[in-house]
């Protein structure tokens, strides 16, 4: 049974649960064309990806895409066996977060008047970010850490004036010795 | 002493042609134009037969109907830009079916793609949703490959249409004949048999069933696997039910068939789902047209479900037992584990509503019945392939004609495409030539395929085309008879009379015109004689006459009209 905690009187939709945000590792060949048919699958059946990032393995053949999606179980089945669906994709795993290692990186460019300077140094000193860039008007601070993280400090200089953000969406790793394979 | 190997070196068109050949490829249906001229002329010195269709969508449709009528891959051609866009109904109708079908477009020269060139599309990134899988080929070295990989795709697994964009000048490009042993996609591996354990629970569940039914899809005609259903019938017993993809599976005349379900389906399949306490799926997907209001959709049952995709297996219904695998391989193991069991109160009350709830419509002598002539053509020709058009003339196939073999119906079931029947019985007659092939088509699907007749006549492909012709978009007359007070908006073909017999003829085909029920038996004998260009019988038939039962739409499949 697909919804073992679905008593049978109720209607499928009411079991379908609370909406999760999942990280997908997927494996793709590195192909072109490989992300228009991943993005495309997700914006036409209706689901969310809340983030995307790609990039090549060590093998050069393949690429890895780690994916956060939001959806409750039954949506996250659906995209699960919908990206097998496509040739192109080797291997799609869900990585559960409290055996997952995620990381996200962050370029962060603030306001930095000289009288602020030693104050924003002091906030990325304890968040173990560092200054890449100084100008004398602004700087550039480079994170890395979870999502979590990023949130504090970004909350944390807005005091002094971002003046531009980029991220990169979350990558993830399992813990320990077991691996996303490549085998399907 | 140095050994020079040799080395062959042959254009892309010539490793496109060869590599067809390798797939057993006899036929093409298909248009030229400037981006496959290359091709077209290296088919001109080939062994392939070439049908040149008068418009892309009809050579789609044709390449589908070969595809079903003869379970081989239907290959079609199309140029670049307006060519391979006018393709695109007809793959989505493949991919709707999951028919085999490989489609070759005609792409620009790869230094101008993208930069907006004379007949210029993007079709890869126009058909990604509608193609099973696709190709941009990049180079003629990736040709036998591709074209090997294409036709493996297309042919396994959950079948469908797989499209490869050729630029023009790959195919003119030299490359070394290097053709792959053997297909190596990683990411694609069709599970093909049902986990042992799964198939033991099922076996289990008909066991203890007291009100089975088996209900039966497009994927068991798919599978090849309509004798192990009937045996599993036969074994269990319980009655069987099908989909519109999934008549054949069971002749007609068998005492366990229900036909078929759904919306247009028999009572006695809808009260028998409703009713049901295992509903056996197979090669189904639960599609909204035969489930009605899912929430009511057998809703007493434990439902297992057979599919090859297991994507399908939990998307619209519950599943207590999914069995993933091919429907041919899954039950033959599933068969060695069931035991017979008499059910008696269970088959007293199906062969009940059987008698109570027969198919039945208002007979006539003076007005032509749909339904009248579908019965005659079932009694003439009972062995013919139908296909059909969309609307009510497919429906009153479904429920009038009586099927007798898997692949006997080719119609377009997931994506409704009206002008479907025509161009299909035309591939269809191509690939099974020694049988009468019959189109039951509607006076407004007919229309919107018409041209072909000039394929039929060009290449004496000896197809019939039985209109039924009430001059109306008959269903959607009815549906806004039932549910628009009779406002018929849009919905009159040519009131003032339009002569589809002076058409075939003007065309060099043969047309009959049929007004009264007592010359229906004798056309359609006239009609069968001719086998060498394409017959149209225009039966003017009852306007307004309607396809009962019905359900309305989002009720439940137990609520019935008529």
């Amino acid at each position: 049974m697909f919804f073992p905690w679905c008593p049978l009187e109720l209607p499928l939709t009411k079991c379908w649960g609370e909406k999760m945000r999942h990280t997908l590792a997927v494996l793709v060949e590195n192909k072109p064309g490989v992300l228009a048919r991943v993005a495309g699958l997700f914006s036409r059946r209706g689901y969310n990806i809340d983030s995307l990032t790609v990039g090549v393995t060590d093998n050069e053949y393949i690429s890895r895409m780690t994916i956060v999606v939001e959806g409750d179980e039954h949506v996250l089945e659906q995209v699960t066996k919908q990206l097998n669906k496509l040739i192109d994709v080797i291997k799609v795993s869900d990585l559960k977060p409290v055996e997952t290692v995620e990381r996200e990186l962050a370029l962060i460019k603030v306001k930095a008047e000289p009288e602020n300077r030693s104050e924003i140094m002091l906030i990325v000193d304890i968040f173990r970010a560092r200054i890449v860039d100084v100008s004398p008007k602004s700087m550039i601070i480079e994170v890395t850490g979870d999502e979590d993280k990023i949130n504090a400090l970004t909350n944390l200089l807005r005091q002094f004036g971002i003046k531009e953000m980029v991220r990169t969406g979350k990558v993830a790793m399992i813990r320990g010795p077991k691996i996303v394979e490549k085998k399907k | 002493m140095i050994i020079l190997k040799e080395i062959e070196l042959i254009t892309g068109t010539e490793a496109i042609i060869r590599s067809l050949e390798k797939e057993g490829v006899k036929t093409i249906f298909g248009i030229p134009g400037g981006a496959v001229l290359p091709l077209y002329d290296e088919l001109y010195d080939s062994d392939i037969q070439q049908i040149l269709t008068k418009h892309e969508q009809a050579a789609a449709h044709a390449a589908d109907g070969y595809a079903r009528a003869t379970g081989k891959v239907g290959v079609c051609i199309a140029t670049s830009g307006p060519g391979a866009t006018n393709l695109v109904t007809g793959i989505a109708n493949a991919y709707m079916d999951s028919s085999s079908i490989v489609a070759l477009t005609g792409q620009v020269p790869r230094n101008m793609i993208g930069n907006d060139a004379f007949q210029e599309a993007d079709i890869t990134g126009i058909t990604i949703p509608i193609t099973k899988h696709n190709y941009l080929v990049k180079t003629a070295e990736e040709i036998p490959r591709i074209i090997k990989e294409a036709f493996y795709i297309a042919s396994t697994g959950r079948k469908g249409p797989v499209l490869i964009d050729l630029p023009k000048d790959v195919t003119t490009e030299m490359l070394e004949y290097n053709p792959p042993k053997k297909v190596e996609l990683p990411g694609y591996k069709p599970t093909i048999r049902g986990h042992p354990k799964q198939i033991h629970r099922a076996s289990e569940l008909i066991a203890t069933a007291e009100r089975p039914v088996i209900f039966a899809g497009g994927g068991v005609i798919s599978s090849g696997a309509h004798n192990e259903v009937v045996t599993l019938a036969e074994l269990i017993p319980a009655p069987v039910v099908m989909t519109l993809m999934g008549l054949g599976t069971i002749p007609a005349n068998h005492p366990l068939t229900l036909g078929m379900i759904g919306m247009h389906g028999t009572k006695y399949a809808n009260y028998a789902v409703t009713e049901c306490d295992l509903l056996i799926s197979i090669g189904v997907r639960f599609d909204d047209r035969a489930t009605g209001k899912l929430e009511s959709f057998a809703p007493n049952a434990k439902i297992i479900h057979i599919d090859i995709d297991p994507a399908e297996i939990g998307k619209n219904v519950r599943v207590d037992v999914p069995i993933v695998g091919d429907a041919k391989v899954v039950l033959k193991d599933l068969i060695k584990l069931v035991k017979s069991k008499a059910r008696k109160e269970w088959e007293d009350k199906i062969q009940r509503w059987k008698r109570e709830y027969k198919l039945t419509y208002e007979k006539s002598t003076s007005t032509l019945k749909p339904q009248y002539i579908i019965e005659k053509t079932s009694e003439i020709a009972p062995d013919a392939v139908i296909t059909t058009e969309v609307g009510q003339n497919q429906m009153w196939v479904a429920q009038y004609f009586k099927f007798k073999y898997p692949r006997q119906l080719i119609t377009s079931g997931g994506l409704g495409t009206m002008g479907f029947g025509f161009p299909a019985a035309i591939g269809a007659k191509v690939g099974v030539p020694d049988k009468t092939v019959i189109d039951f088509a509607g006076d407004g699907s007919f229309l919107m395929n018409i041209q072909e007749l000039a394929t039929a006549v060009d290449f004496e492909i000896g197809v019939k085309v039985f209109i039924l012709n009430n001059q109306f978009l008959g269903m959607v007359r009815q549906w806004q008879e039932l549910f628009f007070n009779k406002r018929y908006s849009n919905v009159c073909l040519r009131c003032k009379g339009m002569e589809f017999a002076r058409i075939a003829e003007a065309f060099g085909g043969t047309g009959f015109e049929v007004t009264k029920p007592s010359e229906v038996e004798e056309t359609i004998k006239e009609a069968l004689k001719i086998d060498d260009g394409p017959v149209v019988v225009d039966f003017k038939i009852a306007r307004e006459e309607n396809v009962f039962p019905m359900v309305p739409a989002g009720a439940a499949i137990n609520e019935m009209l008529g």
